[in-house]
């Protein structure tokens, strides 16, 4: 037996080790250093950049563009019409004017699309789009007072002038249709399946149907806070577009009951017309053009109404933000819109309100065109525009985050 | 004197040598700490430093955006507007994680020591449903449990439940949800230890006249622990930030900190605000789970680590 020992492995055996321990200290020292040079980075960053768009805005010289046959088009989904899977009306844009159109239905949301446009509009790049579609809102004025919107040229929109409805020009939120004109508008009123009919005894036709506790447990809300804050002012018989904080904290009680006593039954996103034909509410707030395409696929026993108290009133608007490669071609397709020819085929597919009332008598004369041209929910009469309200139209941040205030409790109490 | 030289010389290799293994250590953690640093600990900077901002003074809309300025105020307002979220997350989070760990200690157990050579089958039927997204598998229990859907309304027509019950929008729904959506974060580990176990240790308890009780108690139980432990972790802290079963599976009073910060983020653009929320949530938590293994002793914990 030898009694020695290799030196080497007796090192080995006394040395200390790199254990999991020191492996994590070491790691939190090394990690420590990179993080605090990183926080101090990002204390520079500032949230909001210059106003490097406004000058270019207001400078905008429409007599030195050209057209470049170019078109990128974002708008919604399922909101232009199809036909074998392409879009006719885009179809004989091009052939008539040789505007190649990029469109892409890329909207889902107003404000996570407008997070995606606000970096490059900061920043003085052009955002990729030459007309975007947003909805009148904290975004669109946004837009607007950030100067990142191209001043249309209403000269070289004659269509737009002979044939927009009324209603739709010269809006609260852009007045003198400045920046934007109307791609589509609809409704924010009550849709209900027969099981609210029954709990109620009697057809629903007003606002406080959806306070009823004969309904309790299945009332859909929304979760948007404009569109939820706006019928509690209706129902209180406030004016939105003209209350006043004092009136937000108003409705915003009568909400805030309504939760307490149990009758909503969620509030809710573009889900809401799922709710209502699986069954779980039996009334609720809804868009027309959503209950239209329910009832022609497999739902047709749900109803819209235009509750006694009134609708809200929106406008989904074309604009063209700055930057834009394409304005020519961007003014153009807005020109081709009001054609009531072109805003005929559309409206026989997208069911919400046309802002071109003398498409009726053609989409009459249309395939399956009878329904929608009748219908008060397309083509609004003069008795349901009556009972239509425009949104307030916040005017600065501090206004909305009041809103916001007031409103979001109820929905994420 | 050639000795001493030579000795020298030896001393300043051995020193070279030593200042490399001191870098060893550093060069081994570069990567996980490149991880840490770019994907954990800059964005929770930058948290931090958001939620220390307060609005641009600005009229309108032109402009806007937020400013550093030492805000601690921000807290204080989040804590007093979302404190009942918190909490009810905190108690759906343990809800959930008991609900998972009564219905997963089993089926880990059973796997672990009757699998016999098929156990690898089984983990994988377990995972099976977990290849499909959670937010449709979530909608499917929404589309199957609504109330005119098959569950419910043939329930209700067989005099089993009573008219005009429902099970969505009530905090049973969410719970469920989470708990459904979190079951094999808690089996995999407990599995993992239950594996890990000597039979042999089995073996000796039965040996020695332990009830099959006991030998559960006193023996299977303990050396499971490290397994609960990670299973809590991996089930208790995604619950108590999870938002998406509650946006599907909830109702007006269900609402967790996770739609709370959600919304303040992404609907209000609040990033002040949904910062010291986040904030919040993560050094509560963090408190809590050093209060939990101190409880079931940091010593296990690290060894199963």
């Amino acid at each position: 037996m030898d009694p020695t020992i290799d030196p080497a492995f007796l090192r080995g055996l006394t040395q200390r080790r790199l254990s999991r321990r020191d492996l994590i200290r070491y790691a939190g020292v090394g990690a420590g250093a990179l993080s605090l040079s990183s926080i101090l980075a990002a204390c520079g960053v500032k949230s909001s950049g210059g106003a490097a768009g406004s000058e270019s805005a207001a400078a905008f010289d429409w007599a030195s563009q050209t057209l470049h046959h170019q078109l990128n088009f974002a708008n919604w989904p399922y909101y232009i019409d199809v036909s074998h899977g392409t879009h006719p009306t885009l179809e004989t844009f091009t052939q008539k004017t040789g505007i190649q159109v990029n469109y892409k239905p890329v909207i889902n949301d107003n404000q996570a699309f407008y997070a995606k446009l606000k970096p490059s509009l900061e920043q003085g790049k052009p955002t990729g789009w030459d007309i975007v579609v947003i909805t009148n809102g904290a975004q669109l004025s946004e837009l607007i007072d950030n100067g990142w919107l191209i001043p249309l040229d209403l000269s070289q929109l004659p269509n737009f002038t002979a044939n927009a409805s009324p209603t739709i020009k010269n809006p609260t939120y852009d007045p003198g249709n400045k920046y934007t004109v109307v791609w589509q508008s609809g409704l924010t009123g009550i849709a209900y399946s027969p099981k609210a009919t029954a709990a109620l005894g009697r057809e629903p036709n007003s606002l406080n149907d959806l306070f009823d506790p004969a309904v309790a447990g299945h009332v859909g809300m929304m979760s948007d806070n404009t569109e939820l804050g706006s019928i509690g002012l209706l129902k209180l018989g406030i004016e939105p577009s003209t209350s006043t904080p004092d009136d937000w904290t108003q409705a915003a009680t009568v909400l805030q009951k309504q939760k307490d006593d149990g009758i909503p039954r969620g509030y809710y996103d573009q889900g809401y017309i799922n709710q209502l034909e699986n069954g779980n509410t039996w009334i609720t707030q809804a868009w027309s053009g959503d209950v239209f395409i329910a009832q022609q696929s497999g739902y047709p026993e749900l109803k819209f109404i235009v509750p006694n108290e009134g609708v809200m009133f929106w406008h989904d608007n074309m604009m063209i933000p700055v930057g834009a490669a394409n304005p020519l071609d961007a003014l153009t397709y807005m020109n081709y819109v009001y054609d009531p020819q072109v805003a005929a085929l559309m409206a026989n597919y997208i069911w919400y309100i046309t802002p071109v009332p003398s498409a009726k008598p053609i989409v009459e004369g249309l395939p399956g065109g009878k329904a929608v041209a009748s219908s008060p929910l397309v083509f609004p009469d003069q008795a349901m525009l009556d009972k239509t309200h425009q949104y307030y139209v916040y005017k600065g941040v501090s206004d909305l985050d009041q809103w916001n205030n007031t409103f979001d409790p109820i929905i994420t109490g | 004197m050639e000795q001493h030289l030579r000795s020298d010389h030896h001393g300043l290799k051995q020193k070279k040598a030593r200042g490399k293994k001191r870098l060893a250590p550093y060069g081994l953690t570069a990567p996980g700490v490149l991880w840490l640093a770019i994907f954990f600990l800059i964005p929770m900077g930058a948290m931090l430093v958001l939620s220390l901002e307060t609005r641009i003074p600005t009229l309108g809309f032109k402009n806007s955006g937020y400013q550093f300025t030492w805000h601690v105020g921000e807290y204080g307002a989040a804590w007093a507007q979302a404190h009942v979220q918190f909490v009810r997350s905190l108690w759906y989070g343990a809800i959930v994680t008991i609900v998972t760990l009564l219905a997963g200690y089993p089926a880990a157990y059973w796997i672990a020591f009757k699998g016999r050579h098929h156990k690898t089958t089984y983990l994988f039927l377990m995972l099976l449903p977990f290849f499909v997204s959670f937010v449709i598998r979530s909608l499917a229990w929404q589309f199957i449990l609504s109330d005119d859907g098959i569950v419910i309304s043939n329930l209700e027509r067989w005099h089993l439940l009573p008219q005009g019950f429902h099970i969505l929008s009530t905090s049973t729904a969410v719970i469920a949800g989470i708990a459904y959506n979190s079951l094999p974060f808690m089996v995999l580990p407990l599995y993992v230890s239950l594996e890990k176990i000597d039979r042999n240790v089995v073996e000796a308890a039965r040996d020695l006249y332990a009830t099959p009780r006991q030998v559960f108690r006193k023996v299977i139980l303990p050396l499971s622990i490290p397994g609960i432990f990670a299973g809590f972790l991996l089930t208790f802290i995604p619950a108590v930030g999870d938002y998406v079963n509650n946006d599907i599976l909830g109702g007006p009073n269900t609402t967790m900190i996770g739609n709370v910060i959600q919304r303040a983020f992404l609907n209000d653009q609040n990033y002040p605000l949904a910062s010291s929320l986040s904030f919040i949530l993560m050094v509560g938590l963090l408190i809590g789970i050093l209060i939990y293994a101190r409880v079931l002793g940091t010593r296990q914990i690290e060894e199963y680590i």
